[in-house]
């Protein structure tokens, strides 16, 4: 089914509506078996989901606020859409940002959108596992489908992340409970290790927890990466790591006799000094001990399309993020091109936002610079970036009242199946409509 | 007299509940302006669950709500709070040719504030 038509129901008095194999895209778990009860434009049932997924579903409802606003006045919808593409138009360096709470569709529209005015395209992966991504580029990454881990997966670690609370069904669904083609005992045939400077909620599922000193994952890697070639480590590796060297040298014993091993981790790599050098370790980890057995390693992404982004940019650029299309060909510079360090440094003079939040989230530096410039920002709810755009739209919410591609954060396309229509337009339309404006003038300008 | 902390900020259930709901619901503004302390170190600094802290760093200061973290989850001189407002206050623009900022595994300096949170 790939249809709205196809995968819902009404009843005879056309009040309640039962969705089938909806898709979750609160986070990258992306999980596409939901069975969603619709009464007067409301979720209120959410079969399937988790907490996170049910309060996803429950508080996406029609909200009474402007289809668009001018300097914070409701405004017409052209009117909006040609004060955004002006905004665009007149900047001399502008910057699209956000993307990964939002269809592919409208992921190609608004890179489109940077390409034809020569700005800068960016997403939340650079404020996430960007770093990651640039890890990617220098060691490579031994990947595999979250299906593999599900069927073949004897053996996983969780580094530097929390899925109890951040991604719940990734243990039931997809790693640590679920039986599987070669672990048809499931809980009972895997071994779980959870490494983290905190004692989370994750700690409880796992079967060995391994605290860490803050800041020392780079130093930890390449101990276990020593030990996996064979190499005798000092052990003052405890000193700086907290983890005693006979714990790491029984750790590789097991990890060696695993048949199939998976290191799944978490911004607790790339958020910490290190950062991509941190993720860079944890892949060549992996790599190394295919000398023994299969491993792979694969990162835990957050929002449910940034992985979609990731791909979307990469297709159409070549690179997966902080990409400056300004001198008409792309170019990657992460710390160059990536948006906190560009509204950091004062240099981006507008902005073009999609289902972001950064005057929530990103620095304060960068946060006083973009409230200064011209921002156009898209937006289901309202938020402090949409408070600050000089124009804002409200849109519907993908995958609940829109249809489109995500990616799952194993980058496996997954289509959505909304739930109910909105009277607001997605984030495609109005892309749409702005590039639609924006070419007129430029074409306009030529003649 | 203020002491030097670890600051870890990160995400969490009800941040991500109450995120839904909306960022300006109570749930969400009370979750991500609480910092979590270990328990050790919530006695040795006299402090109670609600007490306001008031927490800095050469980038920024924010004064927010304390309570004691559960269990075993954080050891002494570490802190946590949920990703939001509030710790990215603390976070400053250079990002070391990565385009990330230092998010995580942040110094900080924390001691207990007489007045009210600012949240």
């Amino acid at each position: 089914m790939s249809t709205l038509e196809s995968s819902t129901s009404t009843n005879a008095a056309g009040e309640l509506k039962i969705v089938e194999d909806a898709t979750c895209t609160f986070c990258g778990c992306v999980c596409d078996d939901m069975e969603l009860t619709v009464e007067d434009n409301r979720i209120t049932k959410a079969k399937n989901a988790c907490v996170l997924g049910k309060a996803w579903f429950f508080n996406h409802h029609i909200e009474d606020r402007p289809e668009a606003t001018i300097e914070g006045k409701p405004a017409s919808y052209e009117e909006a859409i040609e004060a955004a593409a002006e905004i665009l138009l007149n900047a001399t360096y502008p910057i699209t940002y956000g993307l990964s709470d939002t269809t592919c569709e409208a992921q190609r529209k608004a890179l489109a959108i940077t390409d034809w005015i020569g700005g800068i395209v960016d997403t939340t992966t650079s404020v996430c596992h960007g770093p990651s991504g640039m890890a990617f580029q220098g060691v490579g990454e031994v990947t595999c489908s979250l299906g593999e881990i599900k069927n073949r997966a004897d053996f996983l670690i969780f580094w530097g992340g929390n899925p109890a609370e951040s991604h719940p069904r990734h243990f039931t669904k997809y790693s640590l409970m679920p039986k599987g083609e070669f672990v048809p005992k499931g809980r009972k045939d895997r071994t779980a290790v959870l490494i983290d400077v905190r004692k989370t909620k994750s700690a409880k599922a796992a079967d060995i927890f391994l605290q860490l000193k803050p800041r020392s994952d780079f130093e930890l890697a390449w101990a276990l990466r020593g030990l996996a070639k064979g190499i005798d480590i000092d052990p003052k590796v405890e000193q700086k790591t907290g983890i005693p060297l006979d714990t790491l040298r029984d750790m590789m014993d097991r990890m060696k006799a695993a048949q199939f091993g998976a290191i799944l981790f978490g911004m607790g790599l790339t958020m910490t000094r290190g950062k991509h050098i941190n993720s860079e370790a944890v892949l060549s980890l992996a790599r190394d001990m295919n000398q023994h057995t299969r491993w792979v390693a694969k990162p835990m992404r957050g929002h449910g399309n940034v992985t979609g982004a990731d791909n979307v940019v990469s297709w159409t650029t070549g690179y997966p993020f902080g990409v400056n299309l300004g001198r008409g060909y792309p170019r990657f510079n992460p710390g160059e091109f990536t948006t906190s360090d560009v509204l950091a440094r004062q240099e981006a003079d507008a902005a073009l936002i999609i289902a972001s939040d950064p005057m929530s989230n990103f620095s304060q530096p960068a946060r006083d610079h973009l409230r200064s410039i011209k921002s156009v920002v898209l937006d289901p709810k309202l938020s402090e970036t949409a408070k600050v755009a000089t124009v804002a739209f409200t849109t519907a919410t993908y995958g609940i009242n829109t249809p489109g591609t995500v990616y799952r954060m194993d980058d496996v396309p997954i289509p959505l199946r909304p739930a109910f229509e909105s009277p607001y337009r997605s984030d495609l339309e109005i892309l749409k409509a702005i590039e639609h404006r924006i070419r007129e003038h430029q074409l306009a300008g030529v003649q | 007299m203020a002491e030097t902390f670890i600051l870890i900020p990160g995400r969490t259930s009800k941040q991500g509940t109450s995120l839904n709901e909306g960022k300006y619901t109570d749930g969400y503004l009370e979750e991500i302006n609480t910092v979590q302390i270990a328990g050790d170190d919530m006695q040795r600094l006299g402090l109670i669950d609600g007490d306001s802290v008031r927490i800095w760093n050469d980038v920024g200061e924010i004064v927010v709500a304390c309570k004691t973290a559960r269990g075993d989850e954080l050891p002494s001189g570490m802190l946590f709070i949920s990703y939001g407002d509030k710790s990215s206050q603390l976070m400053g623009g250079e990002t070391h040719g990565s385009g990330m900022p230092d998010s995580k595994g942040m110094d900080v300096f924390l001691e207990k504030h007489s007045g009210s949170s600012n949240s």
